[in-house]
């Protein structure tokens, strides 16, 4: 696996038309591996026929809602975890 | 007819376009022999045997069986299958803990994810644009409409069920219950509490 938990990560700003189990309002955003889920088929090659093989590993990460909206009103500690394929992450090396 | 408020989650309403177009789908799938009438049948009974009632048994066994509860966290078609229920279906199942610290909302902004193979079809508004989008924007301002407010200090976990994972919250154990049976407990549990929208009644509803 590429990434831990814990690990600060990017979701990509990727515009990949079709589809994408990534929700758009988290393009970009920065946050945090909260677990791996597990492996499974590629859904979006699977929404097209395909076989979604090889099987894509999945996680669950988590977001400040915070970092997500800036008019958030909440608590700080309010978080949003999403599941989103590893292949829409990113190291994040910046300080947010 | 010209009165409909609720228009954009009326697409259950057998008049509406969405139905009509269904309909249509339906009609050209079974005509190109893709799919037949027993399989659409099928379809749908599997879908009528689940319900909340489902999602109300696990959580009322959980607040009474803390070893039943540790299997229903851990791995929640286990769980499930304990009590008789069938959820096979591709998806995992994973059941999230509300405690005095933290209340989970469950959604899925990109479409209508729920864990139908236990609970069956989702409530209406769950679906609707209105939901999908302000559970994610402004959970605290939603949960007020639905007539709850998180204590003060309560964190709030939303869970976008993006991909191949659906949710059930398990609700806390409302206070001033410790009398009751497993049975009435379960009648407590409303469906919006299995999805955070709420939480579970705190008496026995009459009749």
């Amino acid at each position: 696996m590429t990434f831990e938990p814990g690990d600060r990560v990017r979701v990509l700003p990727s515009e990949k038309p079709g589809h994408v189990r990534t929700p758009a309002y988290l393009k970009g955003k920065a946050g945090w591996i909260e677990s791996l889920i597990g492996e499974f088929p590629n859904p979006e090659e699977l929404a097209y026929g395909h076989s979604g093989l090889p099987e894509r590993p999945l996680y669950r990460v988590g977001f400040r809602q915070t970092d997500l909206w800036k008019d958030y009103r909440g608590l700080a500690e309010d978080c949003l975890y999403a599941d989103i394929y590893e292949h829409w992450l990113e190291p994040e090396r910046g300080t947010t | 007819m010209s009165d409909h408020p609720h228009e954009e989650t009326g697409s259950g309403r057998t008049t509406s376009p969405y139905a009509a177009r269904i309909r249509a789908i339906e009609a050209l799938l079974l005509e190109k022999g893709v799919l037949t009438e027993p399989e659409v049948q099928d379809s749908i009974s599997y879908m009528e045997a689940r319900s909340p009632a489902n999602g109300a048994k696990l959580v009322a066994r959980a607040w009474v069986d803390p070893d039943f509860k540790e299997i229903l966290l851990a791995d929640g078609k286990a769980a499930a299958k304990e009590l008789g229920m069938e959820p096979e279906h591709p998806a995992e199942f994973e059941v999230v803990e509300n405690t005095p610290e933290i209340h989970n909302l469950i959604v899925c902004t990109l479409c209508s994810c729920y864990p139908r193979a236990i609970l069956g079809r989702p409530p209406d508004w769950y679906k609707s644009f209105e939901y999908r989008s302000r559970a994610v924007r402004e959970p605290r301002a939603l949960m007020r409409e639905f007539g709850f407010e998180p204590p003060e200090g309560v964190e709030v976990l939303v869970h976008d069920s993006t991909a191949d994972v659906r949710y059930m919250v398990l609700p806390m154990r409302p206070p001033g219950t410790e009398g009751m049976n497993e049975e009435e407990l379960a009648t407590l549990v409303t469906r919006d509490s299995l999805v955070g929208a709420g939480v579970p009644r705190t008496s026995v509803r009459i009749g």
